[in-house]
């Protein structure tokens, strides 16, 4: 379906010793699709989002963006980073700086900008996500909700391609996790491409324009949210689905 | 008791000796260890082995006997320097294995997850290093890297042995003018304790100032 590829993944396998984590990925992602990857744990889909910038290896397959393929190490590799925004399940802000330090420091260091005017653009995109009156206190002193949404600030202030989300929600309190979604939403009607690893169904349902379901390292299902909520093929995602909606 | 008083030029040139040697020394060592830290963590294998072996040699080496190799060795390679410099670039090269493996430690405090966001923001190893991985992990290497400067200033003893002027040595020219051994090497001991509390003072700043907020 996706006619303008942007990301794409051809018979990616990886191991961690024997344990073979992914097994023949394919999977390509359209320019401006919002792509959701549920699954039950240790079937992969953290290890699949972080092999896109690289953070975890490949021993063997194709991983290409905008039609380039992944560079090994270097600069090269670094320049490809800076294309690709990246939200951890751990948030990750800089402990020791302040958030609006957090949000300039890539845009100084990697794209050159002047620290005045990367502090302008962080003030906007810290506006953007609601978090404008905290840009001069430090991480530990918001809440996790807060926190990841600078995080996503912080990874869109690099102006990229696209944006993936390594379990957003995951370290959040309930009551944390809709701000966040909403941050994502919004994202997502502006027309980002997306990766998320989740386990919100709900945003899956809403925002996903395809829900990838793994498990045991391989791409079980990969269809539209309607069609997968509704009606899962395989026996694995009936099972998944049964046991996490039923609450 | 005025031992102190008659020998003060005696006492004041081995103080600074002493001072000497350790202010140079640890800033070889500061730089060193830095480097050696950077290269153990960089990406490049080669890189990490060299760090590994520095760190390995000079950890596993008695400082008397990385002495005589440089002071006495060095030269049979057509290297010949004041032997002070000798001094300090055993000391400082001893030295900045200990604080390498310290700044190592330190960088191992800071979560993997903080060098992962700036990596994957695109910044390369060298940027990550000094201002994700180097600012947190400074705050926890204050006092270790406190410690093995100290053992530096008393190690730097050693080079008296080796006829360069530091405060130890002193008491060999004292004893042969006839003076008391046990109050020549009090004043020489307060020599030391002058020094490695004035380091023991600025590492305390350093720690109030910078440290681990609890």
């Amino acid at each position: 379906m996706a006619v303008d590829p942007l990301i794409e993944l051809r018979d990616v396998n990886k191991y961690y010793g024997e344990l073979h984590v992914l097994q023949d990925i394919n999977l390509t992602v359209g320019r401006g699709e919002v792509v959701v990857v549920i699954g039950p744990s240790g079937s992969g889909k953290s290890t699949l989002c972080r092999t896109i910038n690289r953070l975890e290896t490949i021993q063997s397959g194709h991983i290409t963006l905008d039609g380039q393929p992944l560079p090994a190490e270097g600069k090269e590799l670094a320049r490809l980073r800076a294309e690709v925004g990246m939200v951890f399940q751990s948030f990750n802000l800089f402990a020791h700086k302040t958030v609006r330090q957090n949000v300039s420091l890539a845009q100084i260091k990697v794209r050159g900008r002047k620290k005045d005017e990367a502090d302008k653009r962080s003030g906007e995109l810290l506006e953007r996500v609601g978090l404008g009156a905290h840009a001069e206190k430090y991480p530990a002193q918001l809440s996790g909700g807060q926190q990841q949404r600078v995080a996503i600030a912080r990874a869109l202030a690099m102006d990229p391609k696209v944006m993936l989300f390594d379990e957003p929600t995951s370290a959040l309190d309930p009551e944390m996790i809709n701000e966040v979604l909403e941050v994502m939403q919004q994202l997502a009607r502006d027309g980002m491409t997306m990766v998320v690893v989740t386990h919100e169904m709900g945003f899956a349902r809403s925002a996903a324009n395809r829900v990838v379901f793994m498990a045991d390292g391989k791409v079980v299902e990969d269809r539209t949210p309607e069609d997968f909520f509704t009606n899962p093929e395989s026996e694995r995602a009936k099972d998944f689905l049964s046991k996490i909606l039923k609450h | 008791m005025n031992v102190l008083t008659d020998n003060f030029s005696t006492y004041g040139k081995g103080f600074l000796g002493t001072v000497e040697l350790t202010v140079y020394a640890s800033l070889l060592a500061l730089v060193l260890g830095f480097v050696m830290a950077s290269f153990r963590v960089a990406p490049v294998g080669s890189f990490r082995v060299f760090g590994t072996v520095w760190v390995t040699v000079l950890r596993n080496t008695p400082l008397t006997l990385l002495f005589f190799a440089v002071l006495l060795g060095l030269p049979r390679f057509g290297l010949v320097l004041p032997f002070k410099v000798f001094a300090i670039l055993a000391l400082g090269c001893y030295t900045s294995a200990f604080i390498c493996e310290a700044l190592r430690s330190g960088i191992n405090t800071v979560p993997k997850g903080q060098g992962e966001a700036a990596r994957s923001l695109g910044m390369s190893f060298g940027q990550t290093l000094n201002n994700v991985v180097l600012p947190q992990a400074f705050r926890s290497v204050i006092p270790p890297v406190g410690s093995n400067l100290i053992a530096l200033a008393k190690n730097s003893a050693i080079a008296g042995a080796f006829s360069v002027t530091e405060l130890l040595g002193t008491y060999k020219t004292l004893n042969e003018l006839g003076y008391s051994i046990i109050w020549t090497f009090v004043w020489i001991a307060l020599g030391y304790l002058i020094i490695t509390l004035t380091i023991s003072a600025v590492f305390n700043f350093m720690e109030k100032r910078w440290g681990v907020a609890r």
